[in-house]
């Protein structure tokens, strides 16, 4: 690990594909100050996506990646991370990706607490399908799929991480750079699952959940006198429907990563050239 | 009683039944007797017919037949339920003073014996040790020393303290004594020998060549009849640095596996038929990320939730077509629980060295099958490990292109490109299951999608070059009938095939635990004028393979009741198969 690694190295030379003006540019910005701002470089750094404009992320950074299927991005990046804690792990996704297809492994990824981040590009709609309702679209929110809007209240990715045992929940907006960078920063170093739902506009389809309606809505906790270590604090906050928050909503302190509650040891990369040492020992159990 | 003896106990899921088959089992192994188990058992936890099936003798034994010796039986059904393998000289213990058990009819000539379990197990401290009272009766009509019982028991319930290994003891004796009181003493000696063996089943050996093989993540979600793998990995792999993690599905199972497996480490998912369906997403990912991985699949009775404690061989197309576009991988399929352990630690050879998906599959007949083994049939020294083109830091250089950045999908004329783990200096790239050109970038330049294809399918011409997939002869190799078979039955089969000699049919058998790439048996085929292909499931999907092979019509003998095969009825089909024209079977 290198001390001089800048944000820039882990830009590929990949030119991204995402619409101009698309949130997931300062989505992904932050990601890669957030890993040079932490002291890692992208021969340690493990980044794992799945499908969708999100999806594309592994593509436009620079790192070891994997680039899956659609909502399966987590259980890869739990494995890599128990195989070689020595990594640092950060999965990207977005709100079908995250809260619709893999919904369940979400839900699992949070409570089983293995230190890695996981960010989340919430616009609010599927966007490289052209158009269609998402998970966290608005209840009336008119789509190809959806002419009269969903019908259905949209999911609450934080309170659903609450309500699993989350250890570190926080919230982001994808056009301030620096506050973006600051709050991904956080969940990196967070010893455990660090998730940030990021408000990642998306400028080709989403005509309500706009750059304008997040600048205006959104409320800095900084300034606010929220305590992130008061999970009662955290849940009124979350349950605000009306609201959108930016800033750490929840962190455990006292957080214990899954690995090392299992007591994994360092990486398992590496194994003896035959059967190890001691391996009679398992015939010899079924005397 | 004879020296190739039956042995079973029945009864209710829930009355012990498993344990105490065991217990016996275990106590013949340590006898320097030859063991082979099943086990009848339907899909619930208490309640039902439930049995544990022991043949032993003191040669080897590899198969179940359609006899029973010395039947335990807890219920009058385990009685019924048996009753046609019962012959004249069969022996039936059971508790005669139960409610349920008192106007026990049974069946032809064979003997029973009423001992009052429960009573005497109270005697000796505790209802709950009738199982062992029936044992302790079963040594004295079989002429087991019951010494040799002893030790299973004390290695049985050794953490439970001395008093109780006593009360055990105790208690087979009753049974034992009250056998001798009652009905005379039974003039046998079962004989014993110095040899010392291990008795494991095919889950618990794919487990440990597993561990064997360098395996250190495992992830996978309970389902009968794999979860033993699962079971036996969790606990032992964590003293060799590994770990097991319980997924929330099999999705996630498989790609936690892929994850570990892209670091580095040796990983594995073990599941059956209908978490296999759910695995099949990720196949293609695996393949095209060109990640190793052994996917092992125990099959049961399908389609769907089927019957899950039956035996079948019905995912061979699965694994061998599972998964959209077109996935380069192999297939292999041990044929002995022995081979369980050696097979895996060739699938895991296999993954690396040609970085694709390994299907091992097993089924559930080798998976609840314990069977004896001298302890050098698992010698650890031969366990050679081959982990492929992995570079580090010193020749990563090698595989950079001209802008420094490293090609892990290098077009290379065998196919195989090399491999940085995480972590090696200059070596970050991306993976994914997008076409992608050689630095892994998703392309969709078609002269690079071909590039790619042909180097990924080149990798299985390179492993028909290098590897000896193979087949395990048995029987006259000059016979004219040829019978070929593949998974579990080979055991049955080469008991079936010493049957078939003595009624003067010459056979030869191939038993092929390739399945994808397979060996070329067309030599061998058109050497031969009937030619039978056994399996497991309804349709002959390995004969199917077989067939498109060498573009010849096969014979096939097909079981599908949720049931393995048997030798004496395997010889019985063999012979009827051959007595019908060929022409008239099609």
């Amino acid at each position: 690990m290198s001390s001089d690694v800048r944000f820039t190295d882990f830009k590929s030379d990949k030119q991204p594909t995402w619409c101009p003006g698309c949130g997931d540019f300062g989505t992904m910005n932050g990601m890669m100050k957030a890993l040079a701002e932490t002291g890692n470089d992208p021969d340690n750094t493990f980044i794992v996506a799945g499908i969708g404009c999100s999806g594309k992320i592994g593509t436009y950074m620079h790192s070891y990646a994997l680039h899956g299927v659609h909502g399966r991005a987590l259980p890869v990046g739990i494995g890599v991370k128990m195989a070689n804690p020595d990594l640092e792990v950060m999965v990207s996704g977005g709100d079908g990706d995250g809260y619709s297809i893999g919904a369940g492994h979400f839900i699992h990824a949070v409570r089983r607490n293995v230190d890695m981040s996981y960010v989340v590009m919430d616009n609010r709609i599927y966007g490289l399908t052209k158009g269609q309702a998402s998970p966290t679209s608005r209840e009336d929110f008119e789509t190809s799929t959806s002419p009269d809007g969903p019908n259905q209240p949209p999911v609450n990715p934080k309170a659903l991480a609450l309500a699993s045992g989350a250890t570190f929940i926080a919230q982001s907006f994808s056009s301030n750079a620096q506050r973006h960078a600051e709050i991904v920063q956080k969940a990196v170093e967070h010893d455990g699952f660090g998730f940030v739902n990021v408000y990642s506009p998306c400028v080709t389809f989403n005509d309500v959940d706009t750059y304008d309606y997040f600048r205006d809505a959104i409320v800095d906790l900084d300034e606010t006198d929220h305590d992130p270590s008061d999970r009662d604090q955290a849940k009124d906050k979350i349950l605000e429907s009306e609201k959108e928050y930016m800033g750490v909503l929840y962190q455990d302190e006292d957080s214990v990563p899954f690995e090392e509650r299992e007591g994994v040891e360092g990486s398992m990369a590496e194994i003896p050239d035959g059967a190890p040492e001691g391996a009679m020992d398992l015939v010899r159990e079924f005397y | 009683m004879p020296e190739d003896l039956n042995w079973a106990i029945g009864g209710e899921a829930g009355d012990g039944i498993d344990s105490t088959g065991k217990i016996f089992a275990q106590a013949l192994s340590r006898a320097g007797r030859h063991v082979f188990t099943s086990k009848d058992f339907a899909s619930r936890i208490r309640g039902g017919y439930t049995a544990y099936k022991v043949r032993t003798s003191v040669d080897r034994v590899e198969s179940v037949v359609d006899r029973l010796d010395i039947l335990i039986a807890l219920t009058e059904r385990t009685i019924h339920e048996n009753e046609d393998e019962l012959h004249e000289d069969s022996v039936i213990i059971y508790d005669g003073e139960r409610s349920t058990m008192q106007d026990v009819e049974v069946p032809g000539d064979a003997t029973a014996l009423e001992v009052p379990l429960k009573r005497l197990a109270e005697d000796a401290g505790g209802a709950i040790m009738l199982n062992v009272v029936a044992l302790g009766a079963a040594c004295e009509v079989t002429g087991f020393p019951i010494e040799n019982l002893d030790e299973s028991l004390e290695k049985r319930f050794g953490d439970k303290g001395e008093a109780i290994v006593e009360n055990n003891k105790e208690a087979a004796r009753k049974g034992q004594d009250y056998v001798q009181e009652e009905y005379g003493e039974f003039d046998y000696d079962m004989e014993t020998t110095d040899e010392d063996y291990v008795l494991l089943n095919g889950d618990e050996a794919i487990g440990m060549g597993a561990i064997a093989a360098g395996c250190r993540f495992y992830a996978g979600y309970p389902i009968t009849p794999a979860t033993d793998v699962m079971e036996y990995m969790t606990g032992r792999v964590d003293q060799f640095g590994g770990k097991v993690v319980q997924a929330e599905d099999e999705l996630s199972a498989i790609n936690m596996a892929l994850g570990a497996a892209r670091a580095g480490a040796r990983a594995m998912t073990a599941t059956s038929g209908p978490g296999i369906d759910l695995m099949t997403e990720t196949f293609g990912l695996v393949a095209t990320s060109e990640t190793p991985l052994v996917i092992c699949d125990v099959m049961r009775s399908g389609p769907s939730t089927g019957m899950p404690t039956k035996q079948e061989q019905g995912d061979l197309n699965m694994t061998l077509y599972g998964g959209h576009g077109e996935i380069p991988r192999f297939v292999v399929a041990p044929t002995t629980v022995s081979e369980c352990f050696w097979k895996t630690v060739e699938a895991f050879n296999l993954a690396e060295k040609y970085q694709t998906p390994v299907f091992l599959v097993s089924d559930l007949a080798m998976a609840v099958t314990e069977q004896t083994f001298s302890p050098e049939t698992f010698d650890m020294d031969e366990v050679e490990i081959d982990r492929g083109k992995v570079v580090d830091e010193n020749d990563i250089d090698a595989w950079l292109d001209e802008k420094g950045r490293f090609q892990a999908h290098f077009a290379a004329a065998d196919g195989i490109s090399p491999r940085a783990f995480p972590g090696t200096t200059d070596g970050a790239h991306m993976t994914t299951g997008l076409e992608h050109d050689e630095l892994g970038r998703r392309t969709e330049d078609t002269d690079i999608r071909i590039e790619q294809v042909d180097k990924r399918q080149r990798k299985v011409e390179t492993a028909r070059e290098q590897e000896d997939f193979d087949y395990r002869e048995f029987g006259d190799p000059d016979a004219d009938t040829l019978v070929i078979s593949w998974g579990s039955n080979e055991g049955a089969l080469r008991e079936g095939l010493t049957l078939l000699e003595e009624d003067g049919y010459d056979i030869r058998f191939l038993s092929v635990p390739y399945i994808f790439p397979r060996p070329d048996l067309t030599e061998e085929i058109e050497a031969a004028e009937d030619v039978i292909v056994v399996e497991c499931n309804a349709t002959g999907q390995f004969a199917d393979v077989i067939e498109h092979d060498v573009l010849e019509r096969v014979q096939r003998i097909n079981k599908y009741n949720g049931v393995r095969f048997k030798a004496d009825e395997l010889a019985t089909e063999i012979k009827q198969t051959l007595d019908t024209p060929a022409e008239a079977t099609q």
